[in-house]
């Protein structure tokens, strides 16, 4: 079983077809397969193949523009991503007002692996709070299971997949037990200097945890502990992270990696998957709605081959959607039927509804104590090596701050690989100088600047959902989506701690701001979608009547339909959604296994 | 850093540079472009070497050629640690970026041709010469009225806006190159068996130790 085509697939029998291809998809058709169950993945873009496509020390000189950002690679030429952006040719979607504040932008990667072969890698795990936070606070929706359910599939997924990081013990932000976790790389200057001053304002700073890896990852001891019991499994798995090379300390993430040294699901989840000969692969196939059956259960999916523009229809057992949220929630929109005539799975009325991102705000600061240090090599993971969990838990729920919940701190700075903006404006520094004068103050303010980012929890609301255009199709003539979106005071009053924490922070290194420290959060918060965490939209919950799943991710309209990607989430952490979406895919893949085991399904 | 704060950061650091916006409001205009000039795709060869000119036609004549020499020159000079902007093919770069068909480019196109010939008019009115034909103190007497736009006087405004962003253009033609990155003292993008963090002369000279 390999790569085939949607013709083949049809010829052939699946116990369950998996839609998407990415961090969701990816963990979904690695746990089944590797137990045994036959999967079709079927993923809307072309295939992709990280370890001859991935441009590994390419410089920037190479590159057209000198790999700069266009509308064709937002994120600059040697981004991972291709065919995909905020906008994708003849795949529009559609804001439901003109209004800027309420506009949602939705980056989509049309291709084998999806976001994962560009994410920024961030692997943080949710706390007891983030699952119980209505309980907590009376905000926001509680999720049907707690911390303790999920913990052991975090466990599992950061020996899979190989996280850095470290145990601090701070509050909402779970250790990991020993062994789970790879060695943090060493901090950057930056990073010292901002631990050191964090300090003083009570901020803590402690090693980031990212899916790469600083060591091989150890194939006698991990496999046994992740498919225990089963003999196969432990030696696909042991010989595919044999493959896997250490991390190298060159080149960005954001490029893919060829030696598959971070995670992307082309290299890490797929490989062993395909591995095991029960993995089918479909690329090019775009999903269009889930069918049902007689008896009101999912029979399949119809899909648009995308070389041909043919509509064919691939049967399983059971369907699984990890499409990516939006996606999911498009699929089920668009599946309509008599039984179903607001989509499939919407007898709650709640599917589109409580979407959700993370809250982005940032600030710029140059360090005189950063300027021209001696020349050393600060490329080291290409991510943060160290970051700021959030640290205000305590005053926040006594009342003191003006919004409901937290966010973390991701920052940075360095001597990395120049690009055309290194120098950029650098007349706020020099007065506008040219020349010589200039040749020298690049040297001198060469990897002085620092950024900082907030990555903070949006708490879901009635005015952020999405819903079918009513005229607009994609090419295939499939209805799109709609937006609406608001931020709440919750998020706006956030975004303003933010910046005054930020300018705190860079004032107390002895910096200096660039541009304006905004006390209106309206004016430093990043637009709906910026952040590319969107999740929501078909919110799990105990209850059939305000709920789209129940707390296995199963549809409670249609048995045999799972969803294993963001969708579900009730709430959105701060925590970046990645590792989360892998953790709980797996937990749902389980239990799929489980009732199959038992014929219930 | 990832991906994507990398842009921000970049983006962040000079107001005249697009946004993220901007980006996604002029994927909506881009169906506007000149004949000859192509859009790369969506999904163009990563591994492949590019020159200027190897995607879309360069367009600067050699007059302008010559004012973006003189001015790159003006800009980035030869010194003691690296060449000229212009001898490491900055103005090929500053002529594919003013030819690219996207919304960006097609507006600094706007601005750097406008520029010029602002230049010329200048120098003629104060010298009776193109500004490439001026002598280096003549060039820098032009320029130190537009060099900081803003302390720069009313009536050179423009010319300021201008200049700033020919200085981006040109530095970051010039630091992305071999030589540019060795001006810098960039060490990175090689391989290493092991990442030891700074160096203690490092440290020291930050105030950590």
């Amino acid at each position: 079983m390999s790569f085939i085509t949607l013709d083949a697939a049809t010829r052939k029998s699946y116990d369950v077809i998996v839609v998407g291809s990415g961090a969701a998809g990816g963990q979904t058709a690695y746990t089944l397969t590797m137990e045994g169950a036959r999967v079709l993945m079927l993923e809307a873009g072309r295939h992709y193949d990280p370890l001859t496509e991935t441009p590994m020390f390419q410089t920037n000189d190479q590159a057209p523009l000198r790999g700069v950002s266009t509308v064709d690679k937002p994120f600059g030429f040697y981004d991972a991503t291709v065919d995909g952006g905020w906008e994708v040719p003849g795949e529009p979607y559609v804001q439901a007002t003109t209004d800027p504040a309420s506009r949602f932008t939705w980056w989509r990667a049309r291709m084998l692996g999806g976001r994962t072969n560009h994410w920024g890698r961030i692997s943080l795990r949710n706390g007891p709070y983030d699952f119980k936070g209505h309980s907590r606070d009376g905000l926001g929706f509680d999720w049907p299971f707690s911390y303790d359910e999920i913990a052991p599939y975090y466990d599992k997924v950061e020996m899979l997949v190989g996280i850095y990081g470290s145990k601090e013990g701070l509050e909402n932000t779970p250790d990991s037990p020993d062994g789970c976790l790879l060695p943090a790389p060493k901090p950057l200057v930056s990073d010292l200097l901002t631990a050191k001053y964090g300090r003083t304002l009570g901020i803590p700073v402690v090693a980031c945890h990212r899916a790469v890896l600083t060591e091989k990852l150890d194939s006698k001891r991990l496999p046994a502990k992740l498919h225990p019991g089963n003999a196969n499994a432990q030696a696909i798995l042991a010989a595919d992270m044999q493959r896997r090379a250490a991390c190298f300390f060159a080149t960005e993430c954001g490029r893919g990696c060829s030696t598959r040294s971070n995670y992307q699901s082309t290299t890490v989840h797929l490989p062993p998957a395909l591995d095991t000969g029960k993995l089918d692969i479909v690329t090019d196939a775009m999903a269009r709605e889930v069918t049902l059956d007689k008896n009101g259960r999912a029979s399949g999916v119809r899909v648009i081959d995308r070389r041909t523009g043919k509509e064919i229809h691939v049967t399983a057992r059971v369907v699984v959607l990890a499409a990516s949220a939006l996606e999911t929630v498009r699929i089920l929109l668009n599946s309509k039927s008599a039984s179903f005539p607001q989509g499939l799975a919407n007898s709650s009325g709640k599917l589109g509804k409580y979407i959700m991102d993370t809250v982005g705000a940032s600030l710029v600061g140059q360090i005189p104590r950063l300027e021209s240090l001696p020349p050393h090599n600060e490329d080291g993971v290409s991510g943060g090596h160290m970051y700021s969990p959030w640290w205000l838990y305590k005053e926040q729920l006594a009342g003191k701050l003006d919004f409901g919940r937290g966010y973390h701190i991701e920052f940075g700075g360095g001597r990395h690989m120049p690009s055309v903006f290194t120098t950029a404006g650098m007349e706020w520094l020099t007065g506008g100088s040219y020349g010589a004068k200039f040749k020298e103050d690049a040297r001198r303010y060469y990897g002085s600047t620092m950024y900082f980012s907030g990555r903070g929890e949006m708490l879901p609301n009635e005015d952020s959902f999405c819903e079918i255009d009513p005229a607009v199709k994609d090419k295939w003539g499939i209805p799109v989506l709609r937006f609406h979106w608001k931020w709440s005071s919750h998020e706006i009053n956030q975004a303003a701690h933010m910046h005054k924490t930020f300018a705190q922070l860079i004032e107390s290194m002895g910096g200096r701001v660039r541009g304006s420290v905004q006390t209106d959060g309206r004016k430093a918060i990043a637009h709906g979608g910026e952040i590319i965490h969107e999740v929501g939209g078909a919110i799990m919950g105990e209850s059939a009547r305000n709920s789209v799943t129940n707390k296995w991710c199963q549809a409670w309209d249609v048995k045999n339909l799972f969803l294993t990607d963001g969708a579900p989430f009730p709430s959105n952490a701060d925590k970046n959604p990645t590792l989360t979406i892998m953790a709980n895919a797996w937990r749902v893949a389980d239990h799929i296994l489980d009732r199959m085991r038992r014929k219930e399904l | 850093m990832d991906r994507r704060t990398t842009i921000k950061w970049m983006l962040a650091a000079s107001a005249s540079l697009p946004t993220l916006q901007g980006v996604a409001v002029h994927a909506a205009q881009s169906t506007g472009t000149a004949a000859v000039a192509k859009p790369y795709g969506t999904d163009p060869d990563l591994m492949k070497v590019y020159k200027a000119g190897d995607l879309w036609p360069l367009t600067l004549s050699s007059t302008q050629r010559a004012t973006a020499t003189a001015l790159s020159d003006l800009i980035i000079p030869a010194d003691a640690t690296s060449p000229s902007a212009s001898a490491v093919g900055v103005i090929d770069f500053i002529d594919e970026w003013i030819s690219a068909p996207y919304e960006v480019h097609r507006n600094d196109r706007k601005t750097i041709l406008t520029g010029f010939e602002w230049l010329d008019k200048e120098s003629s009115s104060r010298f009776s010469k193109p500004f490439a034909l001026l002598s280096t103190a003549q060039q820098r007497q032009i320029c130190d009225d537009i060099c900081y736009a803003p302390k720069a006087a009313a009536q050179f405004a423009d010319a300021a806006k201008f200049f700033a962003r020919y200085r981006d253009l040109t530095a970051g033609g010039f630091y992305t190159t071999p030589e540019g990155r060795k001006d810098l003292q960039y060490v990175g993008n090689v391989p290493l068996a092991r990442f030891d963090g700074p160096p203690a002369e490092v440290l020291k000279k930050a105030g950590l130790l």
